[in-house]
């Protein structure tokens, strides 16, 4: 994985120091809150319901294993002894306190670590599949494009005040893993007829009040014009994004307003007018950083170990049908660690499991450990002979629960327990679902099923592209879960339609469980997951089960 | 008529921890919503606000929010100021640990 160079590290010093003196001056009061506020946002601090929170970038979400221990060592030294890993593929501290933020930040500092631009109106931390590297499906390795991304971006001058918040996102496998669809820009790396590689972008998608899909803006870049053209959007974006309405300034809206064909022309333009700049350093560059994410040397060992192992051990052998996917190399799998404990918070993990899945990394995985934007954590080369070992360890950490993809997997954001822009919340709601399905023995029978679930139209928690989707809204002073259906964050990506009215705190697992009972006894077999059966038979069948008192009369939303 | 004055507090998270607060009647802020100052009057909220927010180097974000005298002290008329004076609802972390 990338390492800093000589320049990153006095940049990163050089930030920590400034800040360390502005956290001073605030704290002797030679700085107001309104003074400040920028500040510390452009260092990731922002201000929540119970304290401040810090929110920490994994690039890509990618971790080695010095990386994780050190994430332990502050969650247990400056936190709660938690971390929770978030569908940005960052980490966020709920309750550091303001003097200890520079400290915090230092010791980020020292396993190259930051929370630069994870808050303000930058380019954010660049996220990419979480099996980067290690699928079988992949067509190339999208963390070298994501860190050329994340240094073109990091402190871009002409990019430190866009209109909004702006996201990418880049993947490598035609299987979409990073949600690339709902991402300012997507980035997908592709082949063209002749077998070239090059980089399929999207741009405008979001999720948010306004949720859109991306489009296709260049089916057909060369590898060359990646860099030059990222930056002509950017920069359209940033003249042409408005300003006056924070809710039409995401360069959704913006090219939505102007229409595709208009924005693509005006990035034509402008492309043409900064290629002759980039004089190909930044291939250069790339190369570089390519070098660093060389693949690790593979082994190669017999199997055996494995099968006998789920022959033996059924818990073994639901936990590998469920937690494992296919690796490129032979004998080797992808494990997912699932941070969603049934009743537990998702994408929590205590100091002490992070060590522990720092010491797994170490031993079983080339040092390498990633974060899903699904809030789960990724051991990503574990040889198949390993499996059993790696097994019996998350066992005993409380990290082995075999239920990654099925319903109770459900990303979270932290809504009214800890966000300050929460309607309701979203972490108990997850919980309660999670022992529902645990309870009644079900989620492997469900199979895959993608739940969601966000504490307010600003949809961190990805409602709108769950199979289902839940929203926690205000509604007159009480807590209410509107529920869509059909959301897909893939290459098929779609956003959820609404069923009808919501449903209070206390009715929303009840509604949830009526809607999965209804695709199961719909279902034309197991085999038809409940997307697919979704697609074939539309959304009545489900609001029937929601809304027994309408009897399945269409019901406006 | 002039329409009736919901009884408000004076609320912020504290400078260096980023914990809930409340300004009492003896211009103190307080951990504890029971010994906040209800506010009943209008005039007297919003001189009461200014004076907090002049006192940068305690606090962040004052405000004023909607209470209802109860049997001890102010009680939040809505569910997000019932998390405030509690803390969040998956850990026994926060206020609720403090007491
Ligand atoms: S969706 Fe809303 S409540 Fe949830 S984390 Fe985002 S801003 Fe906060």
């Amino acid at each position: 994985m990338y390492r800093y160079n000589d320049f990153d590290t006095a940049f990163l010093a050089e930030r920590n120091a400034q800040f360390r003196q502005q956290v001073e001056r605030r704290i002797d009061g030679s700085l107001t809150e309104e003074e400040f506020r920028p500040l510390r946002l452009m260092n990731g601090l922002y201000l929540q319901l119970h304290a401040y929170m810090l929110r920490v970038a994994i690039p890509y979400g990618t971790l080695n294993s010095g990386q994780m221990r050190q994430l332990a060592l502050i969650a247990e030294k400056f936190d709660k002894g938690y971390g929770h890993f978030t569908t940005r593929q960052n980490i966020q501290y709920n309750w550091p306190k303001l003097p200890d933020v520079p400290d915090i930040l230092d010791a980020l500092g020292e396993v190259q670590l930051h929370a630069i631009q994870t808050s303000g109106n930058t380019i954010r931390n660049v996220t990419a599949d979480h099996f980067a590297g290690a699928a079988a499906d992949e067509i190339a390795d999208p963390r070298p494009v994501a860190e050329l991304i994340r240094q073109w971006s990091t402190d871009h001058p002409e990019f430190q005040f866009l209109p909004r918040k702006f996201k990418f996102a880049v993947t490598g496998s035609p299987n979409d893993r990073a949600v690339t669809r709902a991402h300012d820009i997507g980035v997908r790396m592709v082949r063209n007829a002749a077998g070239e590689p090059g980089y399929e972008i999207l741009v405008g998608g979001g999720l948010g009040r306004t949720p859109m899909i991306g489009k296709v803006i260049r089916d057909f870049l060369p590898p060359e014009d990646l860099l030059p053209y990222l930056e002509a959007i950017v920069s359209v974006y940033n003249v042409l994004g408005r300003r006056d309405n924070k809710y039409k300034a995401r360069i959704k809206i913006t090219v939505h307003e102007n229409g595709l064909d208009t924005y693509r022309d005006r990035v034509e333009a402008r492309f043409a007018e900064i290629k002759p700049l980039f004089s190909g350093v930044d291939q250069q560059m790339l190369r570089e950083i390519e070098d660093h994410f060389a693949a690790p040397a593979f082994r190669n060992a017999p199997t055996d170990a494995y099968d006998a192992a789920r022959d033996a051990n059924p818990a073994f052998r639901a936990w590998s049908d469920t937690n494992l996917a296919e690796h490129k190399a032979n004998g080797y799998a992808i494990v997912t660690v699932s941070l969603k404990k049934h009743g537990d918070t998702p994408g929590d993990a205590t100091a002490e499991q992070m060590r522990v899945l720092a010491d797994l990394g170490e031993k079983y995985s080339h040092d390498e450990l990633r974060i899903s934007h699904e809030q789960n954590a990724i051991l990503p080369h574990v040889h198949k002979s390993d499996l059993p070992a790696v097994y019996a360890a998350l066992r005993e950490a409380g990290l082995a629960t075999a239920n990654v993809g099925l319903i109770s997997d459900i990303i979270a954001c932290p809504g009214m327990d800890y966000c300050a822009l929460a309607t309701a919340r979203s972490i108990p709601v997850a919980q309660e679902i999670a022992q529902r399905f645990d309870d009644l023995k079900l989620e492997h029978d469900i199979g895959p099923l993608k739940l969601k679930i966000s504490g307010c139209i600003n949809a961190c928690g990805h409602h709108h592209v769950g199979h289902i989707g839940i929203l926690g809204l205000d509604r007159a002073g009480v807590e209410n879960y509107q529920i869509t259906l059909g959301g897909d964050g893939t290459e098929t990506a779609e956003i959820g339609s609404r069923t009808g009215p919501g449903f209070a705190y206390d009715e929303i697992t009840d509604a949830i469980e009526r809607i999965v009972l209804a695709y199961l006894d719909l279902r034309e077999s197991p085999e038809e997951t409940f997307l697919m059966a979704y697609r074939r038979v539309g959304a009545d069948p489900f609001k029937a089960a929601l809304y027994p008192e309408d009897k399945g009369k269409s019901r406006a939303a | 008529m002039p329409r009736a004055f919901t009884p408000k507090v004076v609320t912020a998270n504290a400078l260096l921890e980023g914990d809930v607060v409340y300004l009492t009647a003896d211009d103190r802020w307080t951990r504890q919503l029971s010994e906040a100052e209800l506010l009943t009057d209008e005039a007297v909220a919003a001189e009461r606000l200014l004076s907090a927010e002049r006192r940068q180097a305690e606090i962040v974000g004052a405000y004023l929010v909607d209470m209802v005298a109860g049997d001890n002290g102010p009680e939040p008329t809505h569910f997000r100021e019932g998390f405030r004076r509690t803390g969040p609802s998956n850990y026994h972390h926060g206020k609720q640990a403090e007491v």
